[in-house]
């Protein structure tokens, strides 16, 4: 449950990751305080994304994934609720049902020898070839984390690539009233 | 038309229109213009400090004893960093603080100017919110919003940082009616919160057989009422009570239900019934480490209720059956309704049996100690000073050590707000000028401040700030020549290598008060304890009593680290076991 060498009660819950979002005034300072918070208090972010939502009400939406027991879990949300300039904290894999997507930007190595494999294996994933007076190879390719880690390793058997990753954005599939 | 005025202006009129009277300061480069503004008007009273960290302390003890928020102003970089000790200290105690700190201007911000720190940024773990003002039309707003989240839900600092230039702009002010603060900003629990959960913790604690209550802080910070009304339920159950180092005072220590505190140098009583109840009734305490001892060991079968404002606090570290979220006062106000629609009552026989079995404990009589001979024992001089003073409206500050554990245990509290200590951070100097800031809030009062030889230290510059403003502040010191607690820990669990814990060249405290032309008193034995003790409480003006007390004194009774309730050492001769107490070392 925490870090603390009191001896803790026995633990149950095992170690998962967990996707939150939360939706913070677009204010000065405000990423500082959210990953100040993970490190002081000595919890762990695997990605994060952060991104002005909505442009009216000076909204961004933060999107972290993190993993730990669901007691650490739920500590991390209340600590979120916290800070003051942050309006809610929704742990999507308690909600049950979410879509997640990433953007990954590959630049690929390409040779003679292996231009067809690269062709066809993006063509099976869908990932995007993107022009640019450099002529260079440059792959987009969105979707699931899973699916991007599968490409990223296929695509590594068969020639040198680089890679940036957005890391994931998720936003939760339930049903929802209009008004809310 | 034209409304503006300077920003500096704007900071005096937001202090004014929250009803601030004191602030405690040093001016510098970048505040200038605050001061200058300061100087033209007579509504706010300045307390000039001799250190900033003494400011903050001040403050604090200012806000713990008269339920209002105390406000700082001090400068850009040293200025600021100066109070980032007692920032911390107000955040882990909660208490309301707004802390006004100058930055250099704009155009300089990033380029390492002279006095220039991150001030926002060195400060952000360290606050409940804090702000760089750049508009100098939204420091009116900046400034209300501060203080409603200082005194808000769980009360802590807020910092606002204050760039000079804006501080000379001219902008208009709004006032404080004016401004609307988005409730996601706020804790605002519903007028219906938590019925259920009431309802079933009532239920729970109606159908107890061994109930304890466990009373901390936050009965406190939510006002004198809470206190009230917290007396009036565990009376009407009629059940035991402990509280922690920051609840005495809520239950008067002569209570009938009242066990004193509980923890590391918590009541024996207290520690076994908080071990061996049934029901615990946690109402504004937050299961600290110095509180709970090994968690796994830690009241193995009882069913808990947790009442706390703070939703971070629930399950954090002590798994709860019953959580309820919200403002004491109101809780408890609604648990007593309900106990009494229901038309509950407590099975008195196992409530007699419960009793006879704390009585039993209580014969233990676990701050007993040896008081022969005519040294003054750190225990009897606190004693003393307690019978010498029960009658007049006192307040008690503390340093941090074994004269602070000392003053829990020997110094009863019958009504809240009279006990200021630094209880989660633990800081050494914090007791002087606590001691200040209560004597300025309260001026006819008797404000003593506990002290041990080595924490006086720490902020014994404040002595100057004492004398100038005439306050008769009383530092009682226990004098040993020793961090005590640190001694005694190296005693316990260091094989008796005293490093660096004993202070060699420690002044004269009757000639250091002296100088400063306040006044120095020094007992040395039993004989000139009440004498010295009756000199102090009647001068009139600041002083310093030098209590030589025996040396090597511990503090029992103590639940060494690493050792649960039931494994309480009542004194040296009871030895914690090899293996635990290695694993214990490791602990703070």
């Amino acid at each position: 449950m925490n870090k603390s060498v009191y001896d803790s009660p026995d633990q149950v819950s095992e170690t998962k990751r967990h996707i939150l979002t939360v939706l913070v005034d677009n204010e000065p300072g405000v990423l500082a305080r959210v990953i100040g918070m993970f490190s002081g208090r000595g919890y762990n972010i695997d990605s994060l994304n952060v991104a002005e939502v909505s442009n009216d009400e000076n909204i961004s939406r933060i999107t972290i994934v993190t993993h730990g027991t669901s007691e650490v879990v739920s500590q991390i949300e209340k600590q979120l609720l916290r800070i003051v300039p942050v309006h809610s904290v929704t742990n999507l894999d308690q909600e049950g049902s979410s879509v997640e997507a990433e953007v990954a930007l590959v630049y690929i190595y390409i040779s003679d020898t292996n231009k067809k494999k690269v062709y066809q294996l993006c063509d099976l994933y869908r990932a995007r070839k993107i022009e640019n007076e450099n002529n260079t190879t440059i792959f987009e390719i969105a979707g699931a984390s899973e699916r991007v880690n599968r490409f990223i390793k296929e695509i590594n058997e068969i020639t040198k690539v680089e890679i940036v990753r957005s890391g994931p954005v998720a936003i939760s599939s339930i049903q929802k009233n209009e008004e809310e | 038309m034209n409304n503006e005025i300077t920003g500096a202006e704007i900071v005096l009129k937001s202090l004014a229109d929250q009803g601030v009277e004191v602030v405690f300061g040093y001016p510098g480069g970048a505040v200038l213009p605050i001061y200058d503004t300061l100087f033209k008007q007579n509504s706010i009273k300045h307390v000039l400090v001799r250190q900033e960290g003494g400011a903050i302390h001040a403050a604090e003890g200012y806000a713990r004893s008269t339920g209002k928020t105390g406000v700082v102003l001090v400068t850009s970089g040293p200025g600021a960093t100066n109070v980032v000790t007692g920032l911390t200290d107000a955040m882990m105690d909660s208490v309301p603080i707004v802390c006004i700190t100058g930055q250099v201007p704009q155009h300089l911000i990033g380029s390492d100017a002279f006095q220039e720190c991150d001030t926002t940024g060195i400060t952000r773990p360290c606050t409940k919110h804090n702000y760089l003002v750049k508009d100098v039309n939204k420091l009116s707003s900046v400034f209300h919003e501060a203080f409603t989240i200082a005194q808000n839900g769980r009360p802590g600092p807020v910092l606002i940082d204050i760039p000079k230039d804006v501080q000379f702009a001219s902008g208009t002010y709004e006032e404080k009616n004016k401004i609307v603060i988005p409730s996601h900003r706020l804790f605002e629990p519903s007028p219906d919160f938590e019925k259920n959960k009431i309802e079933e913790a009532v239920e729970l604690i109606s159908k107890a057989k061994k109930p304890i209550f466990y009373i901390g802080g936050g009965c406190i910070n939510s006002g004198p009422k809470a206190s009230k009304l917290v007396r009036e339920f565990i009376d009407i159950v009629g059940a035991p009570v402990t509280m922690t180092l920051m609840g005495l005072g809520v239950v008067g220590s002569s209570d009938k239900n009242s066990l004193g505190m509980l923890g590391m140098h918590g009541m024996y009583e207290a520690n076994m019934a908080m071990h061996e109840c049934d029901v615990m009734i946690n109402i504004g305490a937050r299961f600290d480490d110095r509180v709970t001892g090994r968690l796994d060991a830690f009241s193995p079968n009882s069913k808990k209720i947790h009442v706390d404002i703070d939703e971070s606090n629930i399950n954090k570290t002590i798994n709860v059956d019953v959580p309820i979220i919200g403002d004491v006062k109101q809780v408890v106000e609604k648990m007593i309704s309900v106990w009494n629609e229901k038309k509950y009552k407590i099975d008195s026989q196992s409530l007699k049996l419960w009793w006879d079995k704390i009585n039993k404990w209580k014969e233990v009589d676990c701050l007993n100690y040896n008081n022969e001979g005519n040294q003054i024992k750190p225990q009897y001089a606190v004693q003393r000073l307690y019978e010498l003073t029960k009658n007049t409206k006192t307040f008690i500050t503390t340093e941090v050590g074994q004269h602070q554990m000392w003053a829990a245990q020997f110094y009863k509290f019958e009504e809240p707000n009279r006990w200021l200590t630094s209880g989660g951070l633990g800081t050494m100097g914090y007791g002087f000028p606590a001691a200040i800031g209560a004597q300025v809030g309260h001026p006819d009062a008797l404000v003593i401040d506990i002290a041990g030889d080595a924490s006086i230290l720490m902020n014994i510059q404040e002595m100057s700030t004492a004398v100038q403003y005439r306050l008769p502040v009383k530092i009682f010191i226990l004098n040993n020549e020793y961090m005590g607690m640190v001694r005694q820990w190296q005693e316990l669990l260091h094989g008796g290598r005293y490093s660096e814990s004993y202070t060699d060249s420690l002044p004269d405290f009757v000639k250091l008060a002296e100088s400063y032309r306040a006044v120095g008193l020094r007992a040395k034995t039993t004989d000139e304890l009440d004498d010295v003790i009756n000199q102090m409480i009647e001068t009139k003006n600041t002083v310093i009593a030098d209590i030589w007390v025996t040396k090597e004194e511990n503090c029992f009774p103590m639940i060494q680290s690493g050792s649960a309730h039931n494994e309480m050492m009542l004194s040296k001769d009871q030895k914690q076991d090899k293996k635990s107490a290695e694993k214990g070392k490791i602990l703070v």
